[in-house]
């Protein structure tokens, strides 16, 4: 038995085909879920992966969070389901109001794509447990819209709970406050964040690193175990 | 409705001497009196207005044609080639059953007049010509020029463009994987936007641009149909800018990545259910483009119900639907019995489609306004018989004197500070500086198959996940040397690139150019684009690898200054195994360099020469072919077989800026000792083709130098990998950190 992770395709994504190998990668099962299914063919977690729904236009997130695959996606991460969310599919995750805060521009108002260096600040959500707290990991960057913000009394709380799941390490890329790259949700069950974990799995590709497969890895060993 | 009678076949040729505005068209008398002579009347208004867009020098090539033919005249037998010239792009044989199209276009002046649009609707356009031949787009390259770097334009200029390149490219999800960006001040009022596009297919996945079948419907899908870019080929692309007209800038397309990217998905799923007999995408001269070439190219003719393209302004003529250059839309030919499908298929996509017309047993294209016709023509005189020209060329005056201008007789360094300070400048010089700043605006990572990307010697992409097969593509195109002498600046263009493509380790194909001169009308011009021409036909006959398609892109010039003849070359390989790739960066201490080639001193229209003298004169490197095959294989070899851990080829900046740039990337610094027979100066500068320098595992050593050895390559130990300073024994020593903060500074210094 594995596990059967979904990945969404909206209109403008991405990365969908990427993150479906990530998850072949890891030993895992990848579902193709269509933007407009209105159910999630009884996948065990789901990824929101990157791209440009709907090319972005109104606001990067902002018109994939109404397709139709959204209302079983929603119902089921508040119960519990696993939902990672990257670049994009975190974009979405703010939208659609499972994760806190939201993301504007970058601050030096470039597109930029870069080999970035976080530190994995929470190490015992759904989707980082193969990671140690505390580690320094090298994982691609690639957003226009990847400056995170939210209110001060938010932030704190989400350092308070450990829901910072991601920091910039170095270099902050885009203008994030306080560096965040990745959140969580209370549960842990939903997390996101604008690296790609999805472009660091093979050795050969890419920046030569696998420091993304353990996402993948973590969420697998969690199904199967549980 | 306009009051004004509907101009159909049957009015014009009842109104004989009603005068048509051709020379507004950009038609010329004599071409306007041959098309009344094809037609045996004079044309309506809607047949002036496809003639005028396909008869421009941008479609028709009639400038150029007659030089352009000695690239099937000399193609070299080559196994690889499926899909030659004049497709939508050609198509080389990779093995394994896969199939690889490619191919380079310019969109130079749009780019000038709006860089974000100009830019993006450049990409836009190079790709819907790589989905119109049935291949997954898998990577963008865009080889760059721009005016002096510290002109107030560039700054305008380059940030748009490479926004706009940016934009498209990264909406769509094709990673960038290479290019060029070269300032000069030839290019000031005419940038070089060129961009280059790279699709996989099966081999029985290659689709055509023809028109088949009595009875098939012809489906126009994709973006509505509006009002910009109308004349964008006839105007903009087909004249010199002039202060004196108005602004063009409503001749430049609007670009929507995301309609593309639906484009690109829904076409793709109409091949793999085998919907599609024929395609073209709308591209220059739009619907007057794709009826004229689909019908020509095949068997029948073509029946078009202008009514029923869906329109973004419902108040166009229909002159201005048959020229409008709308982005995002392609046409397909379906046979009846599956249109439903196809459409089911563009609407799980919200592409809009919309049956436009059929094809027919005739061998007219007819087109139909309001029930009227308004156009009846034989699509061939359209699409493949326009006028084509013998322009006349002569060698300019000044080419004699530019030659004498010998760049060996410049002033040297006579210090070893004085050397080391030639170095900075030439590392921190904007045409040498790192282009991150650009670069890391592109997205190189998307769809999880690159192996390598720029500021490597070629982007290599893996096409098949099981057997690790890959493809790779560098493009270069100095122009400074191909003014020296346009014969040789077009095969060191060719080498070059194809060299870069062997450094990484992948087999050199197949070639796309894009050519990039003044204006034809120009005899000296002229001259520089025959011998490029006969220069590059020529290389690529003794190299083995065919031209399989390209672009020309003339009247870059403002007045009277033409740019300097730019012919950019990409080359296309194949590597069985994208394991064995050779990267540029120096991977471990220790490791032997090793300097592939022979040093002469050659300065002419070196970097060098530039930076430190701003001088162009004299004559560019001596180019040796076979010297370069010789290279190529050697590093090929060494690649497969492990032999060698990083690689650079030598080529504008010499030696010197190869091992820093190796240096920079690899964090690891280099001990360099200049080898017997060569002064400092000529070994670190010299601009000499045919030469490489790879970094070799002690282990290898003696079985890299048998190889170069046994099949006669020049091979002279330089170094070694070390430390962190590029250390020229004997001269000076430079930090890596002060290297990279010269070169690495420079670009967003300038476009802060």
């Amino acid at each position: 038995m594995t596990a059967r992770i979904g990945v969404v395709t909206f209109p403008g994504s991405l990365d969908d085909r990427d993150t479906q190998r990530a998850i072949r990668v890891a030993g895992a099962e990848p579902v193709a879920l269509w933007h407009k299914d209105k159910d999630l063919k009884q996948v065990d977690a789901v990824v929101l992966c990157g791209g440009f729904s709907y090319g972005d236009y109104l606001r990067a997130g902002a018109i994939a969070r109404f397709s139709p695959v959204m209302e079983p996606l929603l119902e089921q991460a508040k119960a519990g389901l696993p939902v990672l969310g990257i670049c994009n599919g975190f974009q979405i995750l703010t939208e659609a109001h499972l994760l806190p805060g939201t993301m504007l521009r970058n601050n030096h108002l470039h597109f930029i794509c870069r080999d970035q260096k976080l530190r994995v600040e929470n190490a015992e959500t759904a989707w980082t447990t193969d990671y140690a707290a505390g580690q320094e990991i090298h994982i691609p960057l690639k957003n226009n819209d990847g400056q995170y913000v939210a209110d001060e009394r938010t932030l704190d709380e989400l350092e308070a709970e450990g829901r910072v799941a991601f920091r910039y390490v170095d270099f902050n890329p885009n203008g994030s406050q306080r560096d965040i790259a990745g959140v969580s949700n209370e549960a842990g069950n939903v997390v996101g964040l604008m690296p790609h974990p999805e472009h660091a799995v093979e050795p050969l590709i890419g920046t030569g690193r696998t420091d993304g497969l353990p996402f993948f890895t973590s969420i697998l060993k969690k199904l199967v175990n549980a | 409705m306009s009051r004004t009678p509907l101009d159909t076949v049957e009015h014009a040729a009842a109104t004989p001497d009603v005068e048509l505005p051709w020379a507004e068209l950009g038609l010329k008398k004599d071409e306007y009196e041959r098309v009344v002579e094809i037609l045996g009347r004079r044309p309506t208004g809607a047949e002036l207005a496809m003639y005028s867009v396909m008869w421009s020098e941008h479609c028709s090539y009639k400038s150029s044609k007659v030089h352009l033919r000695q690239f099937g005249e000399k193609a070299p037998e080559s196994d690889a080639m499926l899909v030659g010239i004049g497709e939508n792009a050609g198509v080389v044989d990779v093995g394994q059953g896969y199939a690889v199209t490619f191919k380079v276009e310019s969109h130079n002046h749009p780019s000038y007049v709006e860089p974000y649009q100009g830019a993006a609707t450049g990409v836009g356009g190079i790709v819907r010509d790589i989905i119109a031949m049935g291949a997954r787009p898998v990577a963008v390259v865009d080889p760059l020029r721009f005016g002096a770097a510290d002109h107030p334009d560039t700054k305008r200029v380059l940030p748009g463009v490479v926004a706009g390149i940016g934009g498209y490219g990264n909406c769509l999800g094709l990673p960038n994987i290479g290019g060029e960006v070269v300032f000069d001040a030839c290019y000031q009022g005419n940038p070089l936007v060129n961009a280059g596009a790279i699709g996989v297919m099966r081999h029985e996945d290659i689709h055509l641009a023809k028109a088949s079948g009595a009875g098939n419907k012809v489906i126009l899908y994709g973006a509505r149909t509006g009002g910009d870019g109308i004349g964008g080929a006839s105007i903009l692309a087909s004249e010199t800018f002039d202060d004196a007209k108005p602004s063009k800038r409503p001749a430049v397309q609007v670009g929507d990545p995301f309609q593309e990217k639906l484009l690109i998905e829904c076409t793709l799923e109409a091949f793999r259910e085998k919907l599609v007999v024929g395609i073209q995408d709308l591209g220059a001269a739009g619907l007057s483009c794709a009826t004229s070439e689909l019908a020509s190219n095949g068997s029948g003719g073509m029946r078009v119900t202008l009514d029923d393209v869906p329109l973004r302004d419902s108040t166009l003529s229909p002159e201005e639907i048959l020229m409008s250059e709308s982005q995002e839309r392609m046409c397909a030919v379906v046979e009846p019995e599956k249109v439903d499908r196809f459409l089911e298929i563009c609407d799980k996509w919200d592409v809009i489609a919309t049956v436009i017309g059929e094809v027919t047993d005739g061998d007219r294209l007819e087109i139909y306004w309001h029930g009227g016709k308004i156009v009846d023509v034989d699509p061939r005189t359209v699409a493949h018989e326009g006028p084509v020209y013998e322009r006349p060329y002569a060698r300019p005056s000044w080419q004699d004197e530019l030659q004498a201008d010998d760049a060996n007789k410049l002033p040297r360094p006579e210090t070893s500070e004085e050397l080391k300070d030639q170095v900075l400048k030439l590392v921190g010089s904007p045409n040498q500086a790192s282009k991150s700043w650009i670069t890391s605006q592109y997205d190189h990572f998307v769809q999880g198959n690159t192996v390598l990307a720029q500021p490597e010697d070629s982007g290599m992409i893996r096409i098949d996940e099981e057997t690790d097969l890959g493809v790779a593509i560098a493009t270069d195109g100095n122009g400074r040397y191909a003014k020296l002498d346009p014969y040789h600046g077009a095969q060191l263009a060719l080498a070059e690139a194809y060299r870069n493509v062997a450094t990484t380790g992948a087999r050199p194909l197949a070639v796309s150019d894009c050519l990039n001169f003044g204006s034809p009308e120009d005899p000296a011009v002229m001259w520089q684009f025959a011998e490029a021409v006969r220069g590059l036909a020529d290389a690529c006959q003794q190299l083995g690898t065919p031209v399989t398609g390209g672009n020309v892109s003339l009247y870059n010039q403002t007045g009277e200054a033409a740019i300097h003849p730019t012919p950019v070359v990409a080359v296309l390989g194949v590597i069985d195994d994208v394991a064995r790739r050779t990267p540029v960066a120096f991977q471990e201490e220790g490791q032997l360099l090793y300097l592939l080639g022979d040093t002469r001193e050659e300065f002419g229209g070196s970097a060098w020469s530039q930076v430190v003298h701003d001088h162009l004169g004299g004559l560019p490197p001596q180019v040796d072919l076979e010297r370069e095959r010789l290279l190529a294989e050697i590093l090929i070899s060494a690649s497969r077989d492990g032999m060698i851990d990083s690689a650079h080829d030598l080529s504008d900046g010499g030696l010197i800026q190869a091992v820093v740039e190796s240096a920079l990337l690899g964090g690891k610094g280099a001990r360099l000792i200049v080898p017997d027979g060569l002064d400092a100066f000529t070994f670190l500068f010299s601009e000499s083709a045919g030469r490489a320098v790879v970094a070799v595992p002690r282990s290898e050593e003696v079985r890299f130098n048998d190889m170069c050895g046994a099949r006669g390559l020049p091979v002279t130990r330089i170094g070694v990998v070390d430390g962190d300073t590029v250390d020229v024994q004997g001269e000076f020593a430079l930090p890596l950190s002060e290297l990279r903060e010269t070169h690495e500074g420079t670009i967003p210094a300038l476009l802060k």
